[in-house]
């Protein structure tokens, strides 16, 4: 279908949910209320590694209005542990605490401020144990063991060829290998070797993590800040030993996630402790608590790469090392991912990758916006143009040369590149040369990187209900975590179904009703559901162009349904001609469901997601601060079914990318989150702002979603650092290789540089 | 005390220790004002006190006496959104919606400070308001665009 003959896909139409949340009318979770409600507060364990001895719970039990104080061993549950990759993680501390920060015993009480103070009458003996608090000291042959057995989750395919090291804190070792790397490195003119650091982040989604529970005769029922309602609701069902169908998981509007609402949280926490009471329960965790709930995995990544002298690559060994912390979480995954992007999006015939995901006694680290890419990017892109510098190569070109092209494969059996990545580096790259002054103190760097979009191997269904007065309900268990999601389903609803897009309303995901979906992330949602969607709208609209055949007495294969109308027939004539009655629907039900079931991740990558970026930043000598003067970036999003949503969900990402480069970073201490707060974590703000700021969308149809869609969301977070990094080096001649290159770093550097000192 | 909320009057009788975002969320059900980093630094909780934009997760019920209280929920008149709002929605200001009510109470406090703002003096004035979203730049758009709107003939100035 060309694009001029769309009615409502490719339009920027306003999102669906904009007059709710400019007036305050928008319900998230933490606005939520059950009646009969009371409320849970958290114990959390001030030491990063301890036996638990014993909990001295009495005189918090026998507070005034307080309903009960739980430990572990007092939780109603069939099974404990829970975890989408390993059952490892307790819904309270059992035995041992493996961070600072762990839940350790709850306290139940008719309101948050009562429970709040139980907490300080609450005596818990522990023994504390030697706590390894960097990846590097868990990695030592003598460290603590952090869990001595593992057990595996089981619930998602790719994860089914884990690989943890017995008898060390290593719970994913992902190898790869291809080519004769001796050879690439035997034939190199130069070799480059570097090893590059990330910090760890925290999320900080504006609303925090909340959930309430109601556990009574129909069920467990939780309303849930989650991108996972599906997989919440089998973890839930396994804690309880109940069948899924009398588990339901809701989730109203998100207040952000950004990945820290990937998989369960605090889910069965909440849903235990109302089983408990017998009572609905809201645990709502403070921002604090959010940033000891979860947090981005701190990554080294040592590069070494075997060039030619005229810039082609030959060979590149990668050792990726994550701080998984406590807990696996979704960890695994990450170090897969993070380690099969090290290549970065080249031709490299030789390579060599381990990446190793380590247990530390740290907070939990999981899912954030690009899982893995932006941190391996950071190095491999930092090194293409310290390569281009040793060999005199204008970075561009070096890019240009050795790019996958369209058909190529990235990895042997797997989808081959889907778009074309030159158009969007070169259009980054000739937006910020337009707007150059070459004014003294500046310099510009790019940087282009791709991951595997969508996920491997899952699953989205969904259900088009056309109604008796011609309105449209679409159920899709997509999560609006502020992405748009709802805007786009139902734009590709309209389109398909041949309604006016203002028919289309689309609910929160409920379990009990909401057909299947693996979740809402890895920039998945507008392609995959976007297929099931459209898929089901299509089976809808061939229900009712057979129904209007049959009042009309015509063959269904003339007739077109168009703006809501079958020729002369409205929808809803249709439907009450049918039926004879002023109710009845048709219902249409499509599925995506992944063709191939193999591939290095587990599964066929659905798209690549590339995302280009440029910079112009300006670096003062004198304080060693760096403005980011101009910044441009592009994502390839095959058909924008709303520009406009497409290129904001660029924009939120490359500022957010923004922030561990300059300023951003999680601070530790012997086990201790020194920031968990806003006071002292710094977030880029309007301030932060580039001078010029765009976003190039690449559109050429050529995405597998609806119209020759693509996801974005997580593309614009990948090239802030290595664009920046890039830009300064050539403004100072200083190359950085650890994050954020705060002022103080800065200035040593430059400092030390015109000294002749080696960098700190 | 006495307080007047979104132009209603109440009488209520707080505990000393109570916040603002407490009286207003949970007593007054004003579930606009929203609750994030409980330290004054986000500005997601951002409501107006006789037009000064405060944080009400750290300001006391108790210090609203006798004051007019203005949230996200007192600005459209019926289905009419007010020009802030207005814009916001024209410009795609927003996706998560958390940081929005408090973003656009502090855009009214700005445009009552300084009708037709730089953007210098936007970003400089709203740097206590977090979005985790957007990135900024169409919150940027819709505040230079609600000072037009808002100030006939007073177009905002485009330089800075």
């Amino acid at each position: 279908m060309s694009a001029e003959r769309l009615a409502v896909v490719g339009r920027s139409v306003p999102r669906l949910d904009a007059s709710d949340k400019v007036t305050g009318a928008a319900r998230y979770v933490t606005d939520l209320a059950l009646p009969g409600m009371v409320h849970a507060r958290l114990w959390r364990s001030p030491v990063p590694h301890a036996r638990l001895l014993g909990v001295d719970a009495a005189r918090a039990a026998a507070m005034p209005g307080v309903l009960a104080v739980c430990t572990a061993a007092e939780l109603p549950v069939a099974r404990l542990h829970y975890g989408p990759a390993f059952k490892d993680q307790p819904i309270l501390a059992h035995e041992v605490v493996r961070y600072a920060g762990e839940p350790v015993v709850a306290v139940v009480a008719e309101s948050e401020a009562r429970a709040e103070a139980a907490l300080g009458l609450i005596d818990v003996r522990y023994q504390e144990l030697p706590a390894a608090t960097t990846a590097e000291a868990a990695l030592a042959p003598d460290a603590p063991l952090i869990h001595p057995t593992l057990d595996r989750a089981g619930h998602f395919r790719d994860l089914s060829g884990l690989r943890p090291v017995p008898g060390t804190n290593v719970c994913q070792h992902y190898r790869y290998e291809r080519g004769d790397l001796a050879r690439a490195f035997a034939e190199a003119d130069l070799v480059v070797e570097d090893a590059y650091r990330y910090p760890a982040l925290s999320h900080h989604a504006l609303e925090p993590h909340c959930a309430l529970a109601r556990v009574d005769a129909d069920g467990v029922t939780v309303w849930a800040g989650t991108q996972h309602p599906f997989p919440v609701q089998k973890e839930l069902a396994e804690v309880f030993g109940l069948p899924l169908s009398h588990v339901q998981v809701v989730v109203p509007l998100i207040g952000g996630a950004f990945g820290g609402k990937c998989y369960t949280k605090i889910e069965p926490l909440a849903a235990a402790l109302s089983a408990r009471v017998r009572q609905p329960v809201r645990l709502a965790l403070s921002l604090e608590e959010s940033a000891r709930t979860i947090s981005r995995h701190a990554v080294t990544v040592r590069l070494r790469t075997a060039v030619r002298r005229d810039g082609t690559l030959l060979g590149r060994e990668a050792d990726v090392v994550l701080d998984t912390g406590a807990y696996a979480d979704i960890g695994p995954r990450v170090a897969t991912k993070a380690g099969s992007r090290s290549p970065g999006p080249y031709r490299i015939p030789g390579i060599r990758i381990d990446a190793r995901c380590v247990f530390t006694n740290n907070v939990p680290a999981g899912a954030y916006r690009g899982y893995g890419v932006p941190q391996v990017t950071w190095a491999s892109e930092s090194q293409m143009d310290a390569i281009a510098e040793r060999l005199g190569l204008d970075p561009l070109d070096l890019r240009l040369r050795n790019l996958l092209e369209r058909g190529e494969e990235s990895v042997a059996g797997d989808t081959p590149m889907d778009g074309n990545m030159a158009e969007g580096l070169l259009a980054v790259a000739r937006a910020l040369d337009r707007g150059a002054t070459g004014a003294p103190g500046r310099g510009r760097g790019l940087a282009c990187a791709m991951k595997d979009g969508g996920g491997t191997h899952t699953v989205s269904t969904a259900i088009v209900r056309a109604h008796a007065d011609g309105s449209v309900s679409l159920l899709a268990g997509t999560v609006e975590v502020g992405q748009g999601a709802r805007t786009a389903l139902a734009q590709i609803a309209a389109e398909t179904l041949g309604v006016p897009f203002e028919a289309v309303v689309v609910g929160a995901p409920g379990t009990s009703l909401t057909p299947y979906d693996h979740g809402t992330s890895a920039s998945r949602s507008t392609t995959l559901m976007g297929l099931a969607v459209q898929a089901a709208a299509r089976d809808a609209r061939a229900q009712l162009l057979g129904l209007a055949a049959g009042l009309l007495g015509t063959d269904p294969a003339g007739l077109d349904l168009r703006e809501g109308r079958v020729g002369a027939l409205t929808v809803a004539e249709v439907i009450r001609g049918h039926f004879g009655l002023v109710g009845g629907e048709v219902t249409g039900v499509g599925s995506f469901v992944p063709a191939q079931w193999s591939g290095s991740l587990g599964g066929a990558t659905a798209f690549w997601e590339t995302g280009m970026g440029a910079a112009e930043v300006e670096v003062d000598p004198e304080t060693g601060t760096v403005r980011v003067r101009r910044y441009v970036s592009a994502a390839d999003v095959g058909q924008a079914i709303n520009p406009r949503e497409c290129a904001a969900q660029d924009e939120g990402a490359a500022i957010m990318g923004l922030g561990p480069v300059l300023f951003e970073a999680r601070a530790g201490e012997c086990g201790q989150l020194l920031n968990p707060g806003l006071i002292d974590y710094r977030l880029p703000t309007f301030a932060d702002l580039p001078d010029a700021f765009e976003t190039i969308l690449v559109e050429n149809a050529d995405g597998p979603g609806p119209f020759g869609a693509k996801g974005v969301g997580e593309s614009g977070t990948f090239c802030a650092a290595p664009a920046i990094g890039n830009a300064i080096a050539r403004a100072t001649g200083v190359r950085f290789t650890e994050l954020p290159m705060t002022p103080e770093r800065v200035w040593r550097a430059l400092r030390d540089a015109r000294r002749g000192a080696p960098l700190p | 005390m006495t307080v007047t909320v979104n132009g209603e009057r109440h009488e209520l009788t707080v505990p000393a220790w109570e916040t603002l975002i407490e009286c207003l969320r949970d007593r007054l059900g004003l579930l606009g004002v929203k609750k994030s980093c409980d330290v004054q630094v986000c500005g997601a909780c951002t409501v107006l006190l006789d037009d000064q934009p405060v944080s009400a997760c750290t300001t006391l019920a108790f210090e609203a006496r006798g004051k007019h209280v203005r949230t996200v929920e007192g600005l459209a008149r019926g289905e009419e959104l007010h020009p802030v709002q207005e814009a916001f929605v024209e410009h795609g200001a927003l996706q998560c919606g958390f940081c929005t009510p408090g973003m656009i109470m502090a855009t009214v406090a700005l445009l009552g400070e300084i009708p037709a703002p730089t953007p210098a003096e936007v970003k400089h004035y709203m740097r206590g308001n977090i979005c985790r979203c957007t990135g900024y730049q169409r919150i940027l758009d819709a505040i230079l665009a609600a000072a037009g709107r808002l100030a006939p003939g007073g177009r905002p100035r485009d330089v800075g």
